[in-house]
């Protein structure tokens, strides 16, 4: 054992570099990650980013060049590591020809397991009913589910799903987070790549942050997105500037003009964001009405995912979704 | 032990739900029924001549009907039509699979890439045995129907004869089948492997056969390869059928032992190869 229990998979400067010479490409740039047990971690990036390479060395299924990833305290790929971890990668790749449920009996009798575990697993994702039906006649959807049923037979310790909501419609993807979160509360541990930035923020413990191969950033998902802000809307702007300023500091406000909903400014009142705990809003309060300014709004602001995603894996010089913080006196 | 048996109760399942196997077996038993029987019993009854040689007198063509001769038409079929079936069976069984995305299901799924590569020739190459089966019932349904209305007695072949004769067929189908399979490892898909293969067993050997009677070298390499060598086995077999002999594909260029020896070289590279080349690739 390398590891601590706890820990279900660490991989150590995971690299992988395909080709040789000049035309050689790196698809996955020492990585190191750790998936503890019980967790569902989300694996987060744009397309090409490295994920899906990552979770492949994870498996097995391909060799790195350098670096080492170890899955429930074992080299990754082993038969005694694979028997207990179930995947979906890249796709769901069954025979066209065999049923939904023929499929999942191929793939049981591999584990070792009876038939039942089969139509268990088929109840579970809800194809019970198009279960005799050929796999080529699936919908994408269909077929995503199948591969979830696949990897989930036989209560694998660790699940490995690649993009799983990919193809799904929106009732279908609220199923299979549905799905995820009751098998997380079961206690496996799961491990979930995604570019939908929601999806993560929703169901995800933690998470990593991949781009052009690189892990950017592993942490809580409420760690990545920071501290909260709080929002103050106030007049007169100069007064409310004033107070923000002397209270948060001079680097702590910024300005972003007044709120718009679909069709424009909802007023002319000017919005300031203020980086502030939560429980400094009762402060500003008091001391806007002491100045005599007028309170419209005070707000916790929280960021999303996507704009601290967007920050990070978005060079520095373009242009960040959030507005720059420019206090213009 | 455990792994490779799952392996191979997976995949015996998938290929008994598989239309392209059940295609084949069907094409297999028509075509070994046409050339092995029927053509001939047709020749026979209108005393015409035989469809591969039109020296053989129709004495020749009755012996070749009768139970007697159920070992040299079991197995005459083989190097030709039967080992290129096979083949082409074994490089959809495993090329099929990358275009599928199913190896890659497959190696997620708890045994080693080694047991499930073992598992599949395991499950194909009872298949092998089943078609041998079949072929095997069936012929000896027909000539026994042939001895029975028009000979006066039924003498059958003797069982040591019936089992040499099946072994060299085994033998032949099998080392196609692993050489399909083989090739659909290498070549990740079917079309390829199966393009590949059909070319190399029907259109090369022969070709390279027919230079060799010009030049030592290209003889002596013939002499080596894969088609030669179930060609002679087979030849070994139907050695006193003449009918037989004339089959394309049926040859006297390597003796009986010799031929199942190399054979027998080709199954082991084959297989090992193909366990090598399964164990040590990145599945992308």
């Amino acid at each position: 054992m390398t590891n601590s229990g706890d820990v279900v998979v660490a991989t150590d400067r995971l690299t992988k570099r395909y080709g040789k010479g000049e035309g050689t490409r790196l698809a996955v740039d020492a990585v190191s990650l750790t998936v503890r047990r019980g967790e569902v971690y989300g694996f987060l990036g744009p397309n090409g980013a490295g994920k899906t390479t990552t979770l492949r060395m994870v498996l097995g299924l391909i060799r790195p060049t350098s670096g080492t990833a170890t899955v429930l305290g074992r080299p990754a790929g082993g038969p005694e590591v694979t028997e207990r971890v179930g995947a979906l990668i890249e796709g769901p790749g069954f025979y066209p020809y065999l049923s939904g449920r023929d499929n999942l009996r191929v793939m049981a009798r591999y584990r070792g397991l009876s038939s039942d575990a089969a139509e268990i697993a088929l109840e579970r994702v809800d194809l019970a009913k198009r279960g005799n039906d050929k796999f080529r006649s699936y919908s994408l959807g269909m077929k995503q589910r199948l591969g979830v049923a696949s990897a989930l037979m036989g209560d694998p310790e660790l699940i490995v799903l690649d993009e799983p909501t990919n193809g799904l419609d929106p009732a279908g993807m609220q199923d299979m987070r549905r799905l995820i979160v009751s098998l997380a509360e079961s206690g496996t541990t799961i491990v979930l790549s995604s570019h939908l930035l929601a999806e993560v923020q929703e169901i995800c413990d933690r998470v990593g942050v991949i781009n052009g191969g690189r892990l950017l950033r592993e942490s809580t998902v409420t760690e990545l997105r920071g501290g909260t802000l709080l929002r103050v809307r106030a007049t007169p702007p100069d007064k409310a500037l004033a107070v923000a300023m002397r209270i948060a500091g001079d680097d702590g406000v910024r300005r972003i003009g007044p709120v718009e909903n679909g069709r424009g400014p909802v007023d002319d009142v000017e919005t300031l964001v203020l980086s502030l705990p939560p429980a400094m809003a009762p402060e500003v309060a008091r001391v806007l009405i002491a100045e005599g300014a007028d309170i419209h709004e005070i707000a916790l602001l929280e960021r999303s995912l996507e704009e601290v995603f967007f920050e990070m894996t978005t060079p520095v010089a373009a242009t960040p979704t959030v507005p720059a913080s420019v206090p213009n006196l | 032990m455990n792994a490779i048996l799952n392996s191979a109760r997976a995949e015996l399942l998938r290929l008994r739900k598989w239309p392209a196997v059940w295609v084949t077996l069907v094409a297999w038993l028509l075509l070994a029924s046409l050339f092995g029987y029927v053509f001939n019993y047709v020749a026979y009854k209108t005393g015409g001549s035989n469809f591969a040689s039109e020296e053989l007198g129709n004495a020749q063509i009755f012996a070749a009907l009768l139970p007697e001769n159920l070992p040299a038409v079991l197995v005459q079929g083989m190097p030709m039509f039967g080992g290129a079936l096979m083949m082409v069976l074994g490089a959809i069984a495993a090329g099929n699979g990358y275009a599928y995305g199913s190896w890659k299901t497959v190696y997620t799924q708890g045994p080693s890439r080694s047991a499930v590569t073992a598992g599949s020739l395991l499950a194909l190459t009872l298949f092998v045995l089943g078609v041998l089966l079949a072929t095997l019932a069936l012929f000896a349904t027909y000539t026994g129907l042939i001895a029975a209305t028009e000979a006066n007695t039924i003498v059958w072949p003797a069982f040591s004869e019936v089992a040499k004769s099946f072994g060299a067929g085994f033998l032949v189908l099998e080392m196609w089948m692993l050489a399909g399979y083989f090739l659909g490892t290498v070549a990740r898909g079917p079309a390829l492997s199966v393009g590949l293969g059909l070319v190399w067993t029907l259109v090369l050997e022969m070709l390279l056969r027919g230079v060799g009677g010009l030049l030592g070298p290209v003889e002596t390499f013939t002499q080596v390869l894969p088609g030669t060598a179930a060609g002679s086995l087979v030849g070994a077999i139907a050695s006193g059928d003449p009918s037989a002999m004339d089959t394309p594909g049926v040859l006297n260029v390597l003796s009986g032992p010799t031929a199942a020896v190399s054979v027998g070289i080709y199954l082991v590279v084959l297989a090992l190869g193909t366990m090598l080349l399964i164990r040590r690739r990145d599945v992308a």
